[in-house]
């Protein structure tokens, strides 16, 4: 899915938003183009997911600015619930990137030319030619063995492989958060205010 | 010259003031000044916090309003088009009272859409820090402050600990320097930034506006053009804060008052960029000779002079697939004058134009003018407080005489959830942020411009320069 820009309205139309729940949403990922009707159920043959050999895939090749749009994380539950754990793309927007790491999908940045090629790729032979991601070594492996270094923050990469709770690991500072309150407090108090 | 001297970004002021604790790598837990939620999304975080037990940090800086899904037409309730919105209007009333967050429901003199209210309510200052699940929390760094979307997962993050964990982005300045036609306003230079450099220009960067153009422009057009630095990609953006957002500020509800106000002022002063200050990335933008823009596509980039044509897909900044999609979408020929396209609807409304002034622009073209034959027109006010304003200058009229709907406030017809929409194949000309396939209902065909540019096209019945009819 290489085009860019593909933003989160695409990814899950608000009116697939129905339970404002963070599941039962796979069915809805992408629904404007794979279904051939709003609001349908009839799958459009033409949809990439929808075509046989790109059943149960676990990463999207995907084009430049990716999930950009709305904040809603639901595109990104979406993809998770749907089965995807990786998207590799030349960038993607701020929020939807954040979003992705918080729910064990894998942001992989790579150049367009190295994305294309790896979907050229895989499209020459869906079934043989597998893409693999070692978020350890920070690199992805195509078929014929060739890999591509990504760069990712160590912070992050370490949220994905442990798959900690960031609250819990964030109120482990709170001696450090309680001492910036009273400082900040008196440095700035307007900006506290009373229930 | 010692490092504390050395020059500074007005980002890397804030970023600064709000430092918890550094995480390694780029990363560092920012103190959150303000968290405000929607009954969209901010209800799920609610609702998780819940489920697993954790309170909410500090609930006197949370805030909370009802416009996403509500119904805008009068007399309004809990019910909404929008399926299973009633359910999540009651959860979310539910939630925020328990949570003893403030809340502005349906009803409530406060009421608004989040971005409008908070400027209006003085729930951001300049200096703060303030998130919300939202992507156009951006609009709110007009007032100088570092202000951002995130997702639901983050804002839990929020309000349970009173921070985030923040990699720190990179800083762009970009400098409008030059007088504005008049017809011009704020959003037509975001729309012609974002013509010029795409809508991944901003990606990672934190940006800066600056220039004689953006110190011109009055503190709403300020929160207009932040607002679209989402569709710009960025991060986020800031101007720095002067006079006349002080002035703005003075006396709002919560905004710091007698002694606190003065020493807020004190502070607030510091906030600009210091001269001599080296941001990441520069782009200078001269304004006089820019005519009002609109888009002919189904991204935000895809924008020209409403004087000009759909661009051939060599000159569109479109790869040929994207290209073919949106002028097949948008039902259109490449090479076509914009101004002969006749359209089927005309929106005002959304945080991106809906504040008083947007308002007060688009009546001055309505005033003793009909909209065309056919033409479905409705204006939905930012706020409750920018409705009775409003009203109280007598600009519903122009708008009803006009042959305009007049609404209550909320986001409305800005996106469609299921709701109400304009029908499929409909060309609307619109003041909001976004045209993506079918954000405003299945199949509609949506042109961003600014409202006075929506309200000359209501009138001529197809897209149409608003310089032709100022006086
Ligand atoms: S008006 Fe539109 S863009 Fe703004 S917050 Fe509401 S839905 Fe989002």
């Amino acid at each position: 899915m290489l085009y860019a820009n593909v933003d989160t309205d695409a990814i899950i139309p608000s009116r697939e938003m129905k339970s404002g729940a963070k599941t039962g949403l796979a069915d809805g990922l992408f629904a404007g183009w794979r279904y051939t009707q709003i609001g349908g159920r009839e799958p459009n043959p033409r949809f990439v997911l929808n075509r046989p050999e790109y059943r149960g895939v676990r990463i999207l090749l995907a084009g430049e600015n990716f999930g950009c749009g709305s904040s809603r994380e639901h595109a990104v539950w979406a993809l998770r619930e749907y089965g995807f754990r990786a998207v590799i793309a030349p960038s993607f927007s701020p929020i939807f990137y954040n979003n992705c790491v918080r729910n064990g999908i894998a942001p992989i940045r790579l150049a367009e030319p190295i994305v294309r090629e790896l979907a050229e790729k895989v499209a020459a032979n869906p079934q043989e030619h597998k893409v693999t991601i070692d978020l350890d070594a920070q690199e992805v492996v195509a078929h014929d063995g060739e890999r591509r270094r990504f760069e990712i923050d160590a912070h992050l990469k370490e949220m994905l492989l442990s798959g900690l709770d960031e609250i819990d690991l964030t109120l482990t500072k709170r001696p450090e958060i309680d001492a910036f309150l009273a400082s900040d407090r008196a440095r700035r108090p307007w900006i506290y205010l009373e229930t | 010259m010692s490092s504390s001297a050395a020059p500074r970004t007005l980002f890397d002021k804030i970023w600064s003031d709000h430092v918890v604790a550094e995480l390694g790598g780029d990363t560092s837990l920012i103190a959150i000044d303000r968290v405000l939620l929607h009954e969209r999304t901010g209800a799920i975080a609610l609702r998780e916090l819940d489920r697993v037990g954790r309170p909410i940090a500090d609930p006197a800086r949370v805030f909370c309003t009802m416009d996403h899904i509500v119904e805008t037409r009068s007399g309004r309730g809990d019910a909404t088009r929008v399926p299973g919105g009633e359910a999540l209007i009651r959860e979310t009333r539910a939630r925020a009272t328990s949570a003893k967050i403030r809340l502005f429901d349906i009803g409530a003199p406060e009421q608004g859409i989040v971005h409008v209210i908070s400027p209006e309510l003085g729930i951001v200052l300049p200096g703060a820090t303030l998130v919300c699940p939202d992507s156009h929390t951006c609009t709110q760094g007009a007032l100088g402050a570092f202000a951002w979307g995130i997702g639901t997962t983050e804002a839990e993050h929020a309000l349970a600990t009173g921070t985030l964990r923040v990699r720190k982005p990179k800083t762009m300045r970009v400098t409008f320097d030059g007088e504005l036609d008049r017809g011009v306003s704020a959003k037509d230079l975001s729309l012609a930034l974002i013509s010029a450099h795409g809508s991944a220009g901003g990606n990672g960067y934190v940006v800066e506006f600056a220039g004689s153009a953006v110190r011109a422009l009055d503190v709403e057009g300020r929160l207009t053009l932040c607002n679209m630095a989402t569709e710009f990609s960025a991060v986020t953006a800031l101007i720095a804060p002067d006079e006349k957002i002080f002035e703005y500020l003075r006396g709002r509800t919560f905004a710091p008052r007698d002694e606190l106000w003065d020493r807020a002022l004190g502070h607030w002063r510091t906030l600009h960029s210091d001269d001599g200050v080296q941001f990441d990335r520069e782009i200078a933008v001269r304004t006089d000779r820019f005519a009002p823009m609109i888009t002919w596509g189904t991204s935000p980039q895809h924008a020209v002079p409403v004087t000009g044509r759909v661009p051939r897909q060599e000159d569109s900044g479109a790869t040929r697939e994207a290209y073919e999609r949106a002028i097949e979408y948008m039902g259109i020929e490449p090479g076509a004058p914009m101004s002969s396209m006749m359209i089927d609807g005309a929106f005002i409304g959304s945080c991106t134009n809906s504040r008083i002034t947007d308002l007060r622009r688009a009546a001055a073209i309505l005033r003793g003018r009909r909209i065309a034959e056919g033409v479905k027109a409705i204006c939905v006010p930012g706020s409750s407080a920018v409705k009775r304003q409003a009203e109280a200058e007598g600009l519903d009229r122009i708008f009803r005489d006009a042959g305009f709907e007049w609404r209550e406030s909320g986001c409305s017809m800005c996106f469609f959830a299921g709701g109400e929409s304009f029908g499929e194949r409909q060309r609307v000309v619109s003041s909001t942020n976004r045209n993506f396939e079918s954000r405003q209902g299945p199949n509609t065909r949506t042109h961003i411009a600014s409202p006075e540019t929506v309200a000359a096209s209501a009138i001529a019945g197809r897209i149409a320069d608003v310089r032709s009819m100022v006086s």
